[in-house]
């Protein structure tokens, strides 16, 4: 009976996503199984020892200073019982662990490697054919290996979606795997501290299917060699930009339209104030939006930050690709 | 009671400031030890309630991919604070904080000795720890440091910010450690009364004993550490410095293994106080002596072979990882020993539920759950999982400060008639117990949550689906607060207005008892002689 409670509330807790970001893989699956018979033992424990110390509390609660107290210096079969039973558990969740953690430490042959770099405060992902990327692109079911190398100081490549986490350490190479079971975007986060940014040291995972992939990487590379302003044609297309800005005189979408926007000396403002549409501009109204919004478009415009989003060299591209709307 | 007022008990023995700044007498030394570190956490406090601020909501990042503060301006700033409340609260309140204060003062009593072994090195055990905080204090306040308390490689070599001097300071204070874990081991051996035998010593002395053994051993490490660091920065010895062939990585292990018998350095001496305070408040002879005794030493021993329960995902093999979790499941066997203990020692007991207990069953409460997550850290994917996240935070907390400081606390106002002759406002005290109580949990719970969910610790700034739970934490940080100002406020209440106490109010059995409240220079009048066990509640 108890352990088929405890069995329904494991397997209650272990689908509770909302304490635990989205299972990505397998392996974040049977962390999360673990993690929760750990907590349903752990509440176990708690209500008998917590639960013992107010029951005790309460029952013998002091009624005049003479009170007759019993005198019970030990009992060693108790004690041996309370003993042992913790160690078996304590086992038992270690072995359960070291096999779990096993698979994680397992490298799979045949993996796709992608080279991570950390760097004060950066991830750069770097692909066989010599795609470099501020975003980790990999395709859906299958094995991926990140090698982690370190630029400066410890860093900590960490998806919390995967329950994965990896140190990046200058002077040699570490590395994890994983296997994405869904598509989308997961953060990834460092987690060793690092400095002054290190808590804008993100960065997405974007999981796609093969075809995608194969093709996501042919552009990349494509892309790479392209002259500064057409790459920045593409990004347009592939950030969705598009969706929202026209680039022409066609009727305003969701935001407004980007044609000769650069250098217009008096671009009005929500709220009244004017600006000039230079460069840094541009750069602004990409990466934080919110921070000057064009009149008749606020006061807070639906566009996501794409602050930590994009490298430095698509910022430009953007920009560049903007400049030459004319 | 008719002493104290011909100036006969330690506090008016002598006038003047100097007569304290010179004092061998082992209760004036806890005393100075008293006010410094009260004052060390205040700044500590200050720290976190400035961190806990910064972080009550997300900020937005502007082009030059910076996050504008709520409260401080610039993320370096929020490095800085987190570095010194770590500092701080580590090294200079909860590792001086029970041995040094609790323990200086009531280790001799209770084995009934005149004073410590070492007198002049008790007081300079305690120059040692100030001329380290004011080191430290100067660095904060003119040089600035960012690395946390830590001091990981590479990045404290690199760092521009005062780490050498910073890292001197936490030496000295090391020192200072290692002179009173020397004083304690001696005194234990050489100087208890006739009748005290080792087993008939209270729990308090076989903890603070368990705990200078690991003092005198593993701070040392520590120092060699520290100053291979300082050498780093200064020659370049290339030790840590991968760029000179060395290992960042070896500063880690160097550092867990000390920095993790530390941890023990900081709960074993609560732990000894709650045994005092369970039992008195109990009117019970502590179930199981001998077991809780052993378990002290046996946490001393295994607590050497666990540092690398701190680096599972360092670098560190997959084998040494096994290794170091396996090793970490033994360390939670005495400290589940010691839990069960304690509750059984309630059984058929007189419980009373005066202020000193109530932060005994706090600590149990706090305890508990920092020992159930202590294992779930201890599982290694797990680990992988919680490692570096708000997680990890939430359960230090639960065992550093629901642990150590409720014990601090609940000892404070426990033998608070003995140290200063005087009661406080027992109204007052359990309203600083209720605040310090349920602002702990306020505070440190959703931070649990917000570990699992995956907030990175040491971030000045964060996605802003963890806004809500980072929102209660911070308001839970104010009741704190309000809760340690009301402790002040009772404290300094007492020693002004507070009735006069008798030798023993609440009823104890141990020797410090026997004392005068507060106690002669000497202690006793006449040498105590012992004839049994410290708890014999018949």
């Amino acid at each position: 009976m108890l352990l088929w409670i405890l069995q329904k509330l494991t397997v209650v807790m272990a689908q509770a996503e909302s304490f635990m970001p989205t299972q990505g893989t397998e392996i974040a699956k049977s962390v999360d199984n673990l993690y929760a018979f750990l907590l349903v033992i752990s509440l176990v424990s708690c209500v008998i020892v917590i639960g013992g110390m107010i029951y005790f509390a309460i029952k013998y609660k002091r009624k005049s200073d003479h009170d007759q107290t019993a005198y019970i210096t030990h009992d060693t079969r108790l004690e041996i019982l309370w003993s042992v039973i913790p160690l078996i558990l304590f086992l038992f969740v270690f072995a359960w662990g070291w096999i779990i953690y096993h698979d994680m430490r397992t490298m799979p042959k045949d993996a796709l490697e992608i080279h991570v770099n950390g760097k004060q405060w950066a991830w750069s992902a770097e692909y066989k054919n010599g795609v470099k990327s501020s975003e980790v692109v990999v395709p859906v079911g299958r094995d991926v290996r990140i090698i982690l190398s370190a630029e400066d100081v410890l860093h900590s490549f960490y998806i919390p979606s995967f329950r994965i986490k990896q140190d990046a350490v200058p002077g040699r190479y570490t590395n994890l795997w994983f296997r994405a079971d869904k598509m989308g975007e997961f953060h990834v986060f460092c987690t060793e501290y690092c400095g002054t940014q290190h808590s804008g040291m993100m960065t997405k995972l974007r999981v796609v299917t093969q075809e995608e992939f194969d093709q996501w990487l042919t552009t990349e590379s494509e892309v790479s060699t392209l002259p500064i302003a057409q790459r920045g044609a593409k990004l347009f297309q592939t950030r969705a930009c598009a969706s929202c800005h026209n680039v022409d005189n066609a009727a305003v979408k969701v935001g407004p339209s980007l044609l000769k926007l650069f250098g217009s000396l008096n671009h009005e403002l929500e709220g009244g104030a004017q600006v000039t549409a230079d460069e840094n501009y541009i750069r602004e109204s990409i990466l934080n939006s919110q921070a000057k919004i064009a009149k008749g478009f606020g006061p807070r415009s639906g566009m996501p930050a794409f602050q930590g989003q994009l490298s430095e060299v698509e910022v430009t591209a953007l920009v560049e690709y903007i400049k030459g709307l004319k | 009671m008719a002493h104290a007022a011909h100036g006969s008990n330690y506090l008016n023995a002598q006038k003047g400031l100097w007569s304290w700044l010179t004092s061998l007498d082992h209760k004036r030394i806890g005393i100075l030890y008293f006010i410094s570190v009260m004052s060390f956490f205040l700044l500590g406090g200050i720290a976190a309630l400035l961190l806990r601020g910064e972080l009550f909501a997300y900020n937005a990042i502007d082009t030059a991919g910076k996050a504008t503060g709520q409260l401080l301006p610039s993320a370096d700033s929020y490095n800085q604070i987190l570095t010194y409340h770590g500092a701080i609260m580590v090294f200079m309140v909860i590792i001086p904080g029970i041995p040094a204060i609790l323990g200086n003062i009531f280790l001799p009593l209770q084995i009934g000795a005149k004073d410590v072994a070492f007198p002049k090195l008790n007081l300079a055990s305690w120059y040692c720890l100030m001329a380290g905080a004011t080191l430290a204090m100067i660095t904060m306040f003119s040089t600035k440091v960012d690395t946390g308390w830590t001091f990981y490689t590479p990045y404290s070599i690199k760092s521009e910010t005062a780490v050498t001097t910073m890292v001197l300071a936490a030496f000295i204070t090391g020192m200072s450690s290692i002179l009173t874990g020397l004083n304690f081991i001696v005194t234990v051996h050489k100087l208890r009364c006739p009748g005290m035998t080792m087993w008939r010593m209270p729990l308090f002395v076989w903890a603070l004993y368990s705990t200078a053994i690991i003092q005198v051993l593993a701070t040392p490490i520590l120092a060699i550490t520290l100053l291979l660091l300082a050498m780093e920065r200064a020659f370049g010895v290339g030790i840590f410095d991968p760029k000179l062939g060395g290992d960042p990585v070896l500063f880690q292990h160097f550092f867990w293994f000390y920095s993790h018998p530390a941890v023990y350095i900081m709960i074993l001496p609560a732990m000894g106080v709650i045994s005092e305070l369970i039992t008195t408040f109990s009117k019970k002879t502590i179930f199981g002596y001998t077991a809780i005794a052993y378990s002290s030493l046996g946490i001393a021993a295994v607590s050497f072979f666990v540092w690398g329960h701190h680096m599972f995902v360092s670098g560190q093999s997959e084998f040494a990882g096994i290794v170091f979790s396996f090793l970490t499941m033994l360390v939670g066997v005495p400290t589940a020993i010691k839990m069960f203990n304690w509750v059984a020692t309630m059984y058929k007991g007189s419980i009373s539920f005066a202020s000193p207990m109530l932060f005994a069953l706090g600590f149990l409460f706090l305890f508990a759950i920092g020992g159930v997550t202590g294992i779930m850290l201890a599982v290694l994917p797990v680990d992988v999982h919680f490692h570096d996240t708000y997680f990890v935070v939430a359960h230090f907390h639960y065992v550093m400060v629901g642990g150590t400081l409720m014990a601090i606390m609940g000892g404070f106002y426990y033998w608070f008639p003995k140290m200063f002759g005087k009661m406080y406002s027992e109204f007052w005290a359990r309203m600083s117990w209720i605040f310090i109580f349920v602002g702990f949990n306020v505070t440190f719970f959703p931070q649990f949550i917000l570990g699992a969910m995956g907030m990175p610790r040491r971030y000045f700034n964060y996605i802003p689906a963890y806004e809500p739970l980072n929102r209660i934490s911070t308001m839970g940080s104010w009741m704190i607060a309000l809760g340690f100002l009301i402790g002040l406020y009772t404290i300094i209440d007492g020693l002004i207005s507070g009735e006069k106490a008798p030798k023993n109010p609440w009823g104890s059995k141990t020797l410090e008892w026997e004392a005068d409240s507060p106690p002669s220079v000497h202690n006793f009048d006449h040498e105590p002689i012992v004839t049994a066990g410290p708890y014999e509640y018949k």
